[in-house]
């Protein structure tokens, strides 16, 4: 983990309330794919947790939604402002596991951690598939991105305005042969791909956190294997040890 | 260095501190995610997470919510217990931290106060031991004992009968009057006491009509609970003789001279950590620049320096 102060250098809307902020600070405590940063913002007494989109030399990418008062106000930061940000948090995705032919699964703005992991395992000549689900086609974002990677993308939306009709786990036959799968989203989707599937999987939690790096046990879960932090130990957790 | 002729160290009950700063139980763990960032010996001491004879997995999540200038939390006691805590973590501790560490022991009965606290006394890390009579997110225990002044007196005579080395009574704010409860403890031998835990409090979620917190209630710390605390700590000043430690929405340098004039001998920080794990040593820092600003030599001399 490590303080430091990022500059914002873009932050534009990809949805109505989908923003993408490019930050430009000392990434160097970023080591994994869906590791999460925790933002100070001015007026709030708690960090908000965001995801890692991606990491590119000195340059963070988030990708956030608003839904309260404090992403509120990170969607009307200019760039120039100065964040207070503590990174490298979280376990992030293991890849040793990965195999031949992954699958990524991202639910709205669970997809945004997809994009580095993507990202990782093409690096490694890996076959990447991505499944991003969302409820209509106007939320959709970041489907050409992935595919710029070389990804192969399939958009599932619940009322068929884009890609398949239903939910992303209507998506999964249509992957083909899956080695492993990565997912990131809200936590029925999690649980309806752990139980339509048996490969080996990692699935990213989220919860209300005191401090974003394992100090106040605010976010502990009970394992297979003893209680975690979903902060510090988590956020991802492989099927192995997830109780439902 | 340039701290001159400065003198920061106060001492509670025979324990001399390098500085009056303590990072409060819960919101510090063992240490271990804070000596990653600092060299965590420059602290006065620091109080370890709440921990009771049985493990506990504590309430349900979500356990934390925000609200204007602090955060509620019902975190409820998770913690490995007593044997855990002694065999493994306070050897792990004793590597990054060489400093004498204030035990934070809570109880359902009198007997888990009893057995827990007999338990750390003989640990020689341990340089004082602080006993939680306040924990407002547990259930028939915890604060029930801190709520008046006669059972709060009971733990304190039961815990000094097995005990040797310093005892601070742990007080909630949650009462009518907390300087009859301090002064029950006094009386009951009481080392000291520490205050403030934290305020019940609520919030709601607004579109599922429900408590935001599993738990239903929480307890408020940060900033929003300073004043109350400073005046706690000046109520139970006037009421009793022995050292208080005070606590409450410390977040600067400012603050911890605040609360040490309203009467506290050492000062927690808790919430603070959490929002930023740098919050004591920036106030350690920046202790000397406010000491001279206010022209103190020496810290010990400001105790209750505004009564
Ligand atoms: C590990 C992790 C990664 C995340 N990654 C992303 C991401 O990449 N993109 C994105 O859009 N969102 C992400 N979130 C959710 C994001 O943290 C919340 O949407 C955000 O904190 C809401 O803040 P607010 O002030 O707008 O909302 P409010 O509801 O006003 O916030 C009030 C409090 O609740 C907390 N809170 C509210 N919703 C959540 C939530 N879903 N999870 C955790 N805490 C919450 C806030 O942090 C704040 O402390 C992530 C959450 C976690 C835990
Ligand atoms: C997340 C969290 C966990 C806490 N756990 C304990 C605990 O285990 N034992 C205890 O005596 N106090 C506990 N407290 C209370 C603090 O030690 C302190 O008394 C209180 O938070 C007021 O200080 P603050 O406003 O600086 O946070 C906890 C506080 C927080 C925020
Ligand atoms: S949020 Fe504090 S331990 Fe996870």
């Amino acid at each position: 983990m490590k303080q430091g102060y990022f500059e914002i250098i873009e932050n534009v809307a990809l949805t109505r309330d989908v923003f993408r902020m490019k930050l430009q600070g000392d990434t160097s405590a970023i080591t994994a794919a869906g590791q999460f940063v925790n933002i100070k913002l001015d007026g709030f007494f708690l960090r908000r947790p965001i995801s890692v989109c991606d990491v590119e030399g000195e340059v963070l990418t988030i990708i956030y939604k608003v839904v309260g008062d404090g992403t509120h106000l990170l969607a009307h930061m200019s760039t120039g402002t100065k964040l207070d940000i503590l990174t490298g948090l979280g376990n992030g995705y293991a890849l040793e596991k990965s195999g031949s032919s992954p699958l990524l699964i991202g639910g709205g703005v669970g997809v945004p951690p997809m994009y580095n992991l993507a990202k990782r395992l093409i690096a490694q000549d890996k076959k990447v598939t991505v499944i991003m689900g969302f409820n209509a086609s106007n939320e959709l974002f970041y489907k050409d991105e992935f595919e710029a990677l070389g990804a192969r993308v399939l958009v599932t939306t619940v009322d068929g305005s884009a890609g398949i009709k239903g939910f992303v786990t209507d998506a999964i036959a249509e992957a083909g042969d899956v080695s492993c799968i990565y997912t990131c989203g809200p936590e029925p989707m999690l649980k309806a791909i752990y139980n339509a599937t048996d490969c080996p999987a990692y699935f990213s939690f989220e919860e209300r956190m005191g401090c974003g790096f394992g100090a106040c046990v605010g976010c502990t879960c009970k394992t297979k294997y003893g209680n975690k932090r979903i902060c510090k130990d988590g956020p991802v957790l492989c099927r192995e040890e997830i109780i439902w | 260095m340039v701290n001159d002729n400065l003198n920061l160290k106060v001492n509670l009950s025979g324990l001399e501190l390098d500085n009056p700063i303590i990072p409060a139980s819960g919101t510090f763990g063992f240490g271990y995610e804070f000596a990653e960032l600092y060299d965590i010996n420059i602290l006065g001491s620091f109080s370890f997470k709440g921990t009771t004879v049985s493990p506990r997995y504590g309430n349900d999540t979500p356990r934390i919510a925000e609200t204007a200038s602090g955060m509620l939390n019902s975190v409820g006691l998770q913690n490995p217990g007593i044997e855990k805590v002694i065999s493994e973590e306070l050897p792990k501790l004793k590597k990054c931290f060489n400093k004498p560490v204030i035990a934070n022991i809570s109880g359902f009965s009198i007997d888990d106060y009893v057995t827990a606290c007999r338990l750390i006394d003989r640990q020689e890390q341990v340089g004082l031991i602080e006993v939680n009579i306040s924990c407002p997110n547990v259930h028939n225990g915890g604060m029930s004992f801190g709520a008046s002044a006669q059972a709060a007196a009971e733990v304190t005579k039961a815990v000094k009968a097995v005990t040797t080395k310093p005892i601070y009574m742990k007080l909630t704010p949650n009462v009518t009057d907390i300087a009859e409860i301090a002064k029950g403890c006094e009386s009951a031998g009481a080392d000291g006491v520490s205050l403030i835990n934290t305020l019940l409090g609520m919030r709601l979620d607004l579109r599922k009509r429900k408590p935001l917190l599993a738990n239903t209630t929480g307890g408020l710390s940060g900033p929003a609970v300073f004043p109350v605390a400073v005046r706690c700590v000046w109520q139970v000043y006037n009421a009793v003789k022995i050292p208080i430690i005070g606590m409450g929405g410390v977040s600067s340098a400012e603050d911890v001279i605040e609360m040490m004039m309203a009467g506290a001998t050492a000062v927690q920080v808790g919430a603070a950590n959490l929002v930023d794990p740098f919050a004591c040593k920036k106030i350690i820092e920046d202790l000397p620049r406010v000491m001279k600003k206010y022209r103190i030599d020496d810290l010990s001399d400001i105790i209750g320096g505004a009564h």
